[in-house]
């Protein structure tokens, strides 16, 4: 069979002289710029009066720009070669780009910290901001000059002392990992759901395994027309995915993603995320009610339905470890379990446990995924509220659903599971961190940080898209009795019991260490029982597709 | 005929005129399911009366997909009308091109070759698991359960295998001819199809546990639209709607036609609940009970076609059908057991080539006449489960 190729595609578009003449235009862009960014060197340094870093930046763009053009100009050229190296290598390339992000994430944090250590030993620590000649003459250790590196890394750094710059690169950051999660989780839920039905899954896009696919369908997406129903209400119809959308990526601001990596470390940080959890539901129901169609419409009623009567039980299992951790804040909370598997809050003791399950049961109803996926059941409701929507609104409500799965999941793991800590018990690590550099790099990623902290959350993750596959939905009235007669009282008996647990049991005593060795087996006992399901799976996946799919299906 | 839904606007409740303080003036609802609905399987329209969630009357719209099928009978020569026969259930053809055969041949008074008979059993029990595999996975899919859906139709792929190379086609078979088969299966085709039914029969256990004792699918199922066996009986239903009320009634067993009496095999009925691991919640003619009936229908095929394929003799496989095949003057009826209930054939001849007249009895059609029965005071969820279990083909309701 032959394969239709991305050569083929830009062969068939480009008319036979298209290349070369693309490739001198590009070039000689490239030259103009060149020259322009020589003569804009020339004025700067012969010419006073002009502001030394006007003058640089300009300098600066000018070269950027004539590199792009130049690249542009060897891309466009080795085509052929270049098309290749892209799907063959497009995995890595997407490895490489996400580590790179992670790692431009870091530097603003090291920028930070520089800033902050000069405003401490500035002269007179009353003033509230530095001025740029100041942090200049701080770097320099001489009078400030207003020229040369030094001048420009104070112009850098300047602006990093407010909050507000802060907020908005954080807010960036948190833009860019949620744009991942979406665009990563529905692309391996689609291969989840692949493998559990001896399919593949998306194949093409991007040439492996279509890890590209949910990028291709956001530009199909794109292109849509953007339908409404007649009689739908506009105004709604529209603030339906601006109420749903956005409290799905503030909420990331205030989750840590270790102790560090935190966007804004509120002390009530946990009321935060646990408050924009519930605002996206107000979303559902404007998308339903607005659509002007019943299917909606039921399908909104049952998001409402369905809110009240798990948004209890939620919040009372979240006030279990809030009781064992003595505060809101997600950072402290995640700091109490450094230590390794036995210090995660979830086998402190039983009720922890219990709230752990529950909340877990919880966030599903919360995140309307199998299966609690009522408010929009395809095989009743059409689609639900989501079933009049189509083009880039559908697509941000639906990016909205993934931001908040990875969400609830991110928040199950600060609260139960350790947070950014390694289950490798912290003492193991400890030598490392006085060792060389490569040591401590290791110890770094180990032992915990936000990598641990993205892992773990993606493991819960995982087991929403697992059960998703597997159960049937539940029907309405039987979520509401799960919901209000079983998860509730089970949720307060749980609460009571930590109350009790609490007051009567001492931290360091006997019963807390006998109980918590039980649980932490349990825990083990579970991780590595269900590691060995799945290795068990994977390695006799032929025998038990059975020898006939085999042979049906060469990829199952 | 006046609709009395259509006919009547939502009307408010009986009382909606008092609404007493601190209470909300409430209305009726109608909502149009289908004809483009994923659940309805294909283009059933139902009127939904209801009052929120609660379903308070439903109402069967059929036609959609009419193409005169009957007409077409009595222009066409039995053989022409073969293909037809295909288009009426769609998922079990070779069912319905065996009822119209026989119906023909016993007009005409023709004797089938005994390889055919055998084979003719053979492609109906296959094609009936088939059928029967399409509908456990799209009742899968109506209780929000994807995987097993993908199963069914992994399964049904190898029976479309075997139609395949027997007689080249993969839905629209025209195989179960006038006078035999058309064309004999080729070499290897017994072996083949015996490593399926290896291969297939432990399966039906593993879907067992994967889908129809899981606990949430039995919430959903057991107790849902149940229908008494008066009832069933009242409403002419047939096949496994009638066995999953309990009444013992399939037409292989009680009136055998063909060679059916020379096989073992049971007729699941429907259990109640609490014995032999048949879940507490399980009521006789509930969803649950339909369900769980074609389930074990497919292994009772399996056990037929094993016993089939074992006896299989040799020889010639169709009779010598006339090039124009008159038929006489007379008239005859004939029902088998089709994988959704009793699909029967009259046919009126005439003397001429084509019959005078042929009406055909859907047994989609019968069963669906029970959904506005049950479909009463339940929640739109549970809509699609009773359709789901019924498990209509629209192109035999409307034909």
């Amino acid at each position: 069979m032959t394969r239709f190729t991305a050569e083929d595609a830009l062969r068939s578009r480009w008319s036979p002289d298209a290349k070369p003449r693309a490739v001198r235009a590009f070039l000689a862009i490239a030259v103009l710029l060149a020259i322009l960014t020589a003569l804009l060197w020339v004025l700067a340094t012969r010419l006073t009066g002009v502001p030394y870093l006007l003058s640089t930046l300009a300098t600066a763009t000018a070269l950027l720009l004539a590199l792009c053009c130049l690249g542009a100009a060897v891309a466009i050229q080795f085509s052929h070669l270049v098309g290749r190296i892209l799907l063959r290598m497009a995995f890595p390339i997407f490895i490489v780009s996400l580590v790179g992000i992670i790692l431009l994430a870091w530097a603003p944090s090291l920028l930070y910290q520089r800033v902050d250590a000069l405003r401490a030993q500035s002269d007179n620590p009353g003033t509230p901001f530095l001025a740029a000649a100041e942090i200049e003459a701080h770097l320099t250790g001489a009078p400030a000059t207003g020229r040369g590196w030094a001048a420009l890394s104070a112009y850098v750094l300047w602006p990093l002392q407010f909050r507000l710059t802060r907020d908005v690169l954080a807010a960036l950051g948190v833009l860019g990992f949620v744009s991942i999660v979406g665009a990563f989780g529905i692309w391996w839920e689609r291969k989840v759901a692949g493998r559990m039905q001896s399919r593949l899954g998306p194949m093409r896009v991007g040439g492996w395994h279509g890890w590209a696919q949910s990028m291709a369908d956001g530009l199909k997406l794109i292109q849509k027309e953007d339908v409404f129903l007649a009689g739908a209400d506009r105004v709604l119809y529209r603030l339906a995915v601006y109420v749903s959308w956005p409290p799905a990526v503030v909420l990331f601001v205030a989750l840590p993603f270790s102790a560090a990596w935190v966007g804004r470390d509120l002390d009530v940080g946990l009321l935060f995320v646990f408050a924009m959890l519930a605002v996206g539901v107000l979303g559902v129901l404007l998308a339903g009610w607005a659509s002007n169609n019943k299917w909606s419409t039921l399908g909104a009623m049952r998001e409402a339905c369905q809110m009240i009567s798990y948004e209890i039980p939620l919040g009372f299992c979240l006030l279990i470890p809030v009781m064992s951790a003595g505060t809101l804040r997600l950072t402290t909370i995640g700091q109490l379990q450094a230590g390794g598997f036995h210090t995660w809050l979830a086998f402190q003791n039983p009720f922890l446990l219990a709230a752990a399950i529950l909340f877990f049961t919880a966030t599903l109803a919360e995140c309307k995924r199998a299966p609690f996926d009522l408010p929009e059941a395809e095989s009743e409701l059409v689609a639900g509220y989501l079933t009049e929507y189509s083009g880039f609104r559908w697509a941000l409500f639906f990016f909205a659903e993934y931001a908040e799965m990875f969400a609830v999941a991110a928040l199950g793991v600060i609260l139960f599971f350790g947070a950014w800590h390694s289950p490798l018990p912290a003492h193991w690590g400890e030598p490392w961190r006085q060792g060389p550099l490569w040591q401590r790099a290791l110890h770094g990623v180990l032992f915990g940080g936000p990598l641990w902290f993205v892992f773990k959350g993606f493991c819960l993750f995982y087991v929403q898209l697992w059960l998703r596959w597997t159960l049937p939905r539940i029907r309405l009235d039987q979520v509401m009795h799960a919901c209000v007669q079983v998860m509730l009282p089970l949720a307060m008996i749980a609460l009571l019991g930590n109350a009790v647990w609490e007051l009567l049991v001492s931290p360091g005593g006997r019963l807390a260490w006998i109980v918590n060795v039980i649980l932490t087996a349990i825990g083990l006992l579970t991780l590595l029982t269900t590691v060995g399901i799945i290795a068990y799976g994977y390695l006799n996946r032929r025998r038990l597709v059975g020898e006939l799919a085999v042979d049906h299906l060469p990829g199952a | 005929m006046v609709d009395p839904v259509l006919s009547s606007p939502p009307e408010p409740l009986a009382d909606a005129d008092r609404v007493g303080p601190g209470e909300i003036r409430t209305e009726e609802m109608l909502i149009n399911m289908g004809p483009q609905h994923p659940s309805t399987h294909g283009v059933l329209r139902l009127m939904l009366r209801t009052d929120g969630e609660l379903v308070l009357e439903c109402t069967p719209h059929i036609g959609y997909l009419h193409r005169c099928a009957e007409k077409l009978g009595e222009n066409l020569t039995p053989v022409q009308f073969i293909p037809i026969t295909d288009r009426l259930d769609y998922l079990a053809a070779m069912n319905n091109n065996h009822a119209y055969s026989l119906a023909i041949e016993k007009l005409v008074g023709m004797e089938v070759p005994e390889r055919a008979r055998y084979l003719r059993v053979i492609m109906c029990e296959l094609n009936r698991i088939a059928s029967h595999l399409v509908s456990f996975g799209s009742y899968g899919l109506d209780m929000g359960a994807f995987t097993p859906f993908l199963y069914g139709f992994r399964e049904r792929e190898y029976i479309l295998d075997l139609f395949e190379q027997a007689c080249g086609a993969r839905l629209t078979y025209s195989y179960l001819s006038i006078g035999g088969v058309t064309q004999d299966i080729p070499d290897g085709w017994v072996e083949r199809c015996t490593r399926f039914l290896d291969y297939f029969e432990p399966k039906i256990d593993e879907y067992n546990d994967l889908l129809s004792f899981n606990q949430i699918f039995v919430k959903r199922t057991a107790g849902v639209g149940v229908i008494s066996a008066a009832d069933a009986i009242a409403y002419g239903l047939t096949g496994p709607c009638l066995r999953g009320s309990g009444v013992k009634w399939d037409l292989r067993k009680c009136v055998p036609y063909e060679i059916y009496d020379r096989f073992e095999f049971d007729i699941p009925v429907g259990l109640a609940g609490g014995s032999d691991g048949i879940p507490r919640e399980v009521v006789v003619g509930d969803s649950w009970n339909r369900y769980f009936v074609r389930m074990q229908e497919m292994k009772q095929s399996v056990r037929i076609i094993r016993q089939c394929l074992e006896q299989l003799p040799a020889g010639p496989v169709r009779a010598k059908v006339p090039r124009v095949l008159k038929l006489p003057a007379g008239e005859v009826y004939v029902e088998t057991e089709g994988a959704r209930g009793q699909i029967g054939f009259l046919v009126v001849g005439d003397g001429q080539a084509v019959p005078r007249r042929v009406k055909i009895r859907g047994p989609s059609f019968c069963n669906l006449s029970i959904a506005p029965l049950v479909c009463r005071q339940v929640l739109v969820a549970d809509i699609a489960a009773i359709i789901g279990s019924i498990d209509v083909v629209m192109g035999e309701v409307d034909r």
